[in-house]
């Protein structure tokens, strides 16, 4: 077998293992926080706390 | 927003309306010019080229110019616009906030599909890239190029998922290995270092000026959108950047003025050394016009230079995608225009890590099933009709809040001209794609006309409403 084949074996395995490190991670980080937490974030956080700290703006 | 700290770690991300875990603040223009150019450069080293075929070198140069000028206004605009509204979503949101939802929705859809279809064509030249790697080693039998289409989108998935400092960080290193393999390439063959071996008058002269005439240059001009497409997804890094009011325009405008440099620099190298009726075409002549050059130079170094940045703007391109279409599905779920459950954001990574797995099997099978053409053509018409809504966005931006009631990052000059002229070139480029892919143009307007329609009587009720406005600006002016 020509070194190129190793490769084609070496990429299958490799996208597999990034794969299920995503897979593993998003089921085991669903597991553990709430969906509350998960999905508080809040379109123009940084700009409302500009406003309040006095309407500085830049 | 000069006086407020927003790379405070304490609230960094974090704000007293709700937000438990946002993204991070992290980038800074660096990182958003690696963004911007990651995205396009792969244009420069394959694509581009087939704008020759379409009309000659001097059409493809016409090209070059006209789209640069298109290009240069979308970067103006953009950088007032996202400055202002510096939010994840890039051109979604700004819709959302100066036109209406449904306008909204649809520039999130073609973003998203502009993003996922440039990401899927990039992890197919990968794989190509790969098997001539192979060829050219000796290697006998027929690569399967399957596992390494599937490798470049899993590790630069991968790479996102775990955190977007690293992921643009690895950006600017390899964009900034490409862009200079440009630079090493021209200087090496103009004569400026060394001796020159430019042919420009031989090749350009007679019935290859200009074979098909005038309508040869309108044609090219599909193409010629292939030099710096791209180049306004900076907008994306938006919510994540330290400094939006600076690092937006400053990295955008540094961006548009590389793709410049770039493109004109490849036009130059790759007319004077290739003969149009190879360079033109671009699946059986020159697959990768500025690799075909190195190879034309004889210099071994300049050969592996050229095939890593090759590479290298490949990558780039797929993982400043995967980036931002991302962010826009993200900013549609989180405000519901899409199920709210992709508006999740990693508790430690910091980023959308839902929004970046749902995309990722899309992407394979557009990678794995669908032709090359095709999905290139698909994500220039999304991106076409991205660059119609924004000169009209950026009329209603100034009318609704003139200069003067809100703060504005950065104030592009000579308004109305850039949107007027943008809104001009936009419309030549769509006859000159309906002359080639007349077909796909409209099953994709009808596609859009259908999403809008469920839009509309189906989906728009579970929007949240609330969130709609989320800019401390004053009431638009007449209402």
């Amino acid at each position: 077998m020509s070194i190129w084949n190793y490769a084609e074996y070496a990429a299958w395995a490799l996208s597999a293992v990034f794969g299920l490190y995503m897979v593993i991670d998003w089921l085991k980080t669903d597991s553990t926080y709430s969906e509350e937490v998960l999905t508080s974030s809040r379109e123009g956080e940084l700009e409302a706390m500009t406003e309040a700290q006095g309407g500085h703006h830049g | 927003m000069a006086d407020f700290d927003i790379a405070s770690k304490e609230r960094d991300g974090m704000g007293p309306h709700g937000t438990n875990v946002g993204l991070l603040r992290v980038l800074g223009p660096a990182h958003v010019w690696a963004l911007g150019v990651g995205i396009v450069l792969v244009g420069e080293y394959m694509g581009w080229n087939f704008a020759v075929g379409k009309g000659g070198a001097y059409a493809a140069l016409v090209a070059c110019w006209f789209a640069g000028i298109l290009y240069t206004c979308v970067a103006m605009i953009d950088s007032e616009v996202t400055s202002t509204v510096a939010a994840a979503g890039g051109q979604y949101t700004q819709a959302k906030h100066i036109v209406g939802p449904l306008m909204a929705f649809n520039v999130g859809l073609y973003l998203v599909f502009a993003y996922t279809m440039l990401e899927a064509a990039n992890a197919i030249t990968a794989g190509y890239l790969i098997s001539e790697v192979a060829r050219l080693s000796g290697f006998e039998g027929t690569l399967d190029q399957r596992p390494f289409i599937i490798l470049s989108i899993m590790f630069l998935a991968w790479l996102n998922y775990r955190g977007v400092l690293a992921t643009l960080t690895f950006n600017l290193v390899i964009t900034a290995i490409a862009f200079t393999a440009i630079i090493i390439l021209f200087l090496s063959t103009t004569g400026i270092v060394g001796t020159s071996i430019m042919q420009h008058a031989d090749l350009m002269s007679g019935s290859a000026a200009l074979p098909y005439g005038w309508i040869g240059v309108l044609a090219a001009m599909h193409f010629g959108l292939w030099y710096y497409l791209g180049i306004e997804g900076t907008t994306q890094a938006a919510e994540e950047v330290r400094s939006p009011a600076r690092a937006l325009p400053f990295g955008t405008l540094a961006g548009i003025m590389t793709l410049l440099i770039a493109a004109t620099l490849t036009w130059y190298v790759c007319t004077g050394l290739i003969p149009w009726e190879f360079l033109g075409d671009g699946l059986n002549g020159s697959v990768a016009p500025l690799f075909t050059a190195a190879l034309l130079t004889n210099s071994q170094p300049l050969v592996w230079l050229l095939g890593v940045g090759t590479l290298f703007a490949t990558l780039a391109s797929a993982n400043g995608c995967i980036n931002d279409a991302s962010r826009a599905w993200f900013s549609l779920g989180r405000d519901k225009y899409l199920p709210g459950w992709f508006g999740a954001v990693h508790p430690t990574f910091r980023t959308p890590y839902r929004s970046i797995v749902f995309l990722v099997p899309i992407a394979l099978a557009f990678a794995l099933k669908a032709p090359l053409d095709q999905v290139v053509t698909f994500s220039i018409l999304s991106g076409l009709l991205n660059y119609t809504f924004m000169p009209l966005n950026m009329i209603m931006f100034r009318k609704k809040w003139p200069m003067g009631s809100i703060t504005r990052g950065y104030e592009h000059p000579f308004h109305p001209l850039p949107s007027i002229v943008l809104l001009l070139l936009c419309a030549i480029t769509f006859f000159a794609v309906f002359l080639g892919y007349g077909t796909q143009l409209v099953a994709m307007i009808a596609f859009y006309i259908v999403a809008s329609l469920w839009f509309h009587f189906w989906r728009y009720r579970f929007v949240n409403r609330a969130s709609q406005f989320t800019m401390p600006w004053p009431r638009p002016k007449g209402y």
